[in-house]
């Protein structure tokens, strides 16, 4: 993947003040990687908050750009249905895993609650001191004074052996999750760049196969606190056809993994774009958890959430018909100056810095958050005392998506304390 | 003036950690019970979507006399609690219990994972 990305050349498109307001679209890949939607997602909150727009690759589509009306729209299931899935784009070739992310009630609360308890709250006490000592060992481990990639060494790393730990994974092949879960989010549309849709199937089904095998293993042997091993024991689950087991593990990796390693990285980036923020935290270090909110909120790692109306739905003075598809971005309504004061800055000291869409509203809201924001706080609480300075010696190359806000290089110099 | 005293009346709310630690507010009747929390700083509600029965972070247990009084949950509700840990008989979400005069000295225990 990153050898494709390498490659990436920026593209320009126009200035978003000098495009007819109806004919503005916020979905083209290429606007992200180069940072050019910040300012097309300006112009729609300023002046048409709920606005229609028509693209050749995804059809026609509404775009929820305010914060408010997010949490309106996400939090109202019984009219926004998550189904038959939950991205901008449809399949050409008719692949789409089922998953409980891109299902409805009564079945999508069925299938999460067996597999939540891996990841609920009380669960995460025992699972803290593992944590802390994997991110020691990989902090003991990098280079000092050298130039290396953050990303691959440390976010997808841990993210990585964490997601390993989760499905209890053979932990030596475990960057195959990796692999299958950059997979699993590309998109056909920058192909260039990404893999086919037929390419992703074949790689999907290999990734099936191999989680079968474990499947079989894991139903011989009594219950335990592994996500395949509650999918398999558990009566909504275990009668799963083949695919649906698929598109679930799809979700568990790429919710368990991209989102939390764009943070590990993100927050990185940030704190180099705001080097006074990095000063308040050496000083004051029980910021941390408040840090660890405003880094997912200024990261966003999920650019959007998309629903299809089942009902006429009034919303902003428009009406989204019934049928008529509706993209949430999360990215946008994190920036929303009538919520989120001084919304661009990155301020680890923000008040109220849990006010954020970053994890979404409603029955599907993301389901390891608090795991994801305790791997986050131990990893800074790990860093402070071993560096005194992570310096980011270069822009960051990123992943070319609408949908995942991450990043495939981001050069680091660790300074000795 | 004569309903002078009614109208100053301010209720207290007592908000009991997981391990007993009690926090006892007196705020203005018509806030949730959510605010009279996050107003006064009392740790265990987060409230991440800022009241809006769309996160299930202000999950709190009545006694079961309180519930009862309280009146039933709507289906919004009964839907994010499904989702919560820790759920009891009695749990609610903050958010969506108005205080008012009569919630004066109720006590509502908030779950070990909301800390």
């Amino acid at each position: 993947m990153n050898a494709v990305n390498d490659l990436m050349k920026p593209v320009a498109f126009p200035n978003p003040y000098d495009v007819p307001l109806q004919e503005l679209d916020p979905s083209p890949e290429a606007l992200y990687d180069s940072g050019q939607h910040w300012a097309y997602f300006e112009r729609l909150r300023n002046e048409a908050p709920v606005h229609y727009c028509e693209n050749e690759a995804f059809g026609g589509f509404w775009n929820i750009t305010k914060f408010n009306d997010i949490v309106e729209v996400d939090s109202n299931n019984e009219v926004f249905s998550s189904e038959p899935n939950i991205t901008i784009g449809e399949s050409k070739i008719d692949f789409s895993p089922p998953m409980f992310i891109a299902m409805d009630n009564p079945k999508h609360d069925a299938q999460r609650k067996v597999v939540s308890p891996a990841v609920a709250p009380m669960q995460l006490a025992e699972l803290e001191s593992l944590i802390r000592g994997r991110v020691a060992t990989v902090l003991d481990n990098l280079p000092v004074g050298e130039t290396f990639n953050w990303v691959d060494a440390v976010s997808i790393e841990l993210t990585t052996q964490m997601l390993a730990t989760l499905f209890d994974f053979p932990f030596e092949e475990r960057r195959k999750l990796t692999y299958w879960s950059d997979i699993a989010v590309t998109s056909p549309n920058v192909e260039e760049y990404g893999v086919s849709e037929e390419k992703r199937r074949d790689v999907m089904l290999e990734c099936l196969e191999y989680f079968t095998g474990l499947w079989n293993e894991r139903i011989k042997r009594p219950k335990k606190n592994d996500f395949i091993s509650l999918l398999a024991h558990s009566s909504a689950t275990a009668e799963m056809d083949p695919l649906e087991y698929l598109g679930n593990l799809m979700l568990l990796i790429v919710g368990g993994n991209d989102t939390t390693r764009s943070s590990m990285s993100g927050g990185v980036y940030a704190m180099n774009k705001f080097p006074a923020e990095f000063k308040k935290l050496q000083e004051n270090p029980k910021l941390i958890p408040n840090m660890v909110s405003e880094i997912i909120r200024w990261q966003t790692p999920l650019a959007h959430m998309r629903r299809i109306a089942k009902e006429d739905y009034e919303i902003g003075g428009k009406t989204i018909r019934k049928g008529d598809k509706v993209i949430m971005w999360y990215i946008s309504g994190n920036r929303d100056q009538d919520v989120i004061e001084n919304p661009d800055d990155f301020l680890i000291d923000r008040k109220r810095a849990r006010h954020h869409v970053s994890f979404g509203f409603g029955v599907h809201r993301c389901m390891g958050n608090r795991l994801a924001e305790m791997q986050l706080r131990i990893l800074w609480e790990e860093l402070l005392p071993r560096f005194s300075r992570i310096e980011v010696t270069a822009e960051p190359q990123r992943v070319r998506s609408n949908f995942v806000m991450g990043y495939t290089h981001l050069p680091v110099k660790l300074h000795a304390k | 003036m004569a309903n002078n005293e009614q109208d100053t009346f301010m209720p207290t709310i007592c908000f009991v950690e997981h391990d007993g630690t009690e926090h006892s507010v007196t705020v203005n009747s018509g806030i949730s019970l959510m605010e009279a929390a996050v107003d006064n700083d009392v740790p265990g509600i987060d409230a991440d979507c800022g009241g809006a029965c769309a996160c299930a972070t202000c999950h709190v247990m009545l006694d079961k006399d309180w519930f009862e009084a309280l009146g039933d949950r709507e289906a919004t509700e009964e839907s994010m609690l499904a989702l919560a840990a820790e759920v009891t008989d009695t749990s609610r979400l903050a958010c969506q219990i108005e205080v008012t005069d009569a919630l004066d000295g109720i006590k509502v225990r908030m779950p070990e994972s909301q800390f």
